[in-house]
């Protein structure tokens, strides 16, 4: 009777050694590439979505108009 | 292929921080947390200058050589990208950065330091594209709606330019040999490399 008491309250006392098994989420979600759009209305217009090559296009259009103010006539 | 860079023009910028309005609106940045920011060097001597300072997108990034978890991606545009439900907040990027560009939340009741945050080039990171989850994780993701970072397009003076790097570089080259001075680039060599845009050879800047 000694021992079995012994050993529930080693079981007790012991149960809080334990730990909870920690994983990590290393494993990276692929990223849908930007020209694939967002398929949101919010989208400039100018691309075909789905299409890198008029993407890349757009954007650079986009940049020279919207930031060479020397390409501007004002 | 487009190879996304930030060029921050010091003869052009002046303080007006409507880059780090731009950016905090855009992407609803919280308290505490500043994507973008406007710093001056030599401040109060006769010639300072003001720059806009971000994550530059690195060609060989620190933060994602020290990262413990390996959070950090590139995408197809050399844009450096991380997953904030692999970061573990260690802060270890902030101190490899050399332009400071992580930063940690406080969260919590405790100011915990949260998940790491940083300019995404307007890209947002890996939810859906255009998801209520990349934008609440990452912000508002404007390259894939066919725009460009809010915070160039947005510069009252055009002294931040965004985007594919060869065409920002003849824009910005264009400029120096209208004006005929201010060619050097701040952080340029440090991010893409020394030999580029007027950068002495071997020199960090």
């Amino acid at each position: 009777m000694k021992q079995i008491l012994l050993l529930i309250t080693l079981a007790a006392a012991l149960a809080a050694c334990t730990e909870q098994t920690q994983t990590i989420n290393n494993a990276k979600r692929p990223d849908a590439a930007a020209f694939q759009g967002t398929g949101t209305p919010f989208a400039a217009p100018g691309w075909k979505p789905g299409d890198r090559i008029s993407w890349e296009q757009h954007l650079k259009t986009r940049t020279q108009n919207g930031q060479n103010d020397y390409a501007k006539v004002n | 292929m487009a190879r996304m860079k930030f060029v921050c023009d010091a003869e052009r910028c002046i303080e007006c921080n409507s880059c780090v309005t731009a950016c905090k609106n855009e992407h609803e940045v919280p308290w505490g947390v500043n994507r973008r920011r406007v710093v001056t060097l030599n401040d109060g001597i006769p010639g300072e200058r003001s720059i806009s300072v971000a994550c530059m997108h690195c060609s060989d990034a620190p933060c994602m050589a020290v990262c413990p978890v390996n959070c950090f991606y590139r995408s197809e545009e050399g844009v450096v990208l991380h997953d904030k439900d692999v970061c573990i907040g260690c802060g270890y990027c902030s101190y490899a950065c050399p332009f400071g560009a992580p930063q940690f939340p406080a969260s919590g009741h405790f100011g915990v330091r949260g998940k790491m945050d940083k300019c995404t080039f307007c890209a947002g990171g890996p939810e859906a594209n255009g998801s209520q989850a990349e934008f609440e994780k990452y912000g508002r993701n404007r390259l894939a709606e066919g725009k460009l970072p809010a915070c160039a397009e947005m510069c009252s003076t055009k002294a931040l330019l965004g985007g594919d790097g060869d065409v920002i570089a003849d824009i910005f080259r264009n400029r120096v040999l209208k004006r005929g001075k201010g060619a050097e680039v701040w952080g340029w060599g440090t991010a893409y490399g020394s030999k580029q845009a007027g950068q002495p050879g071997g020199a960090k800047s």
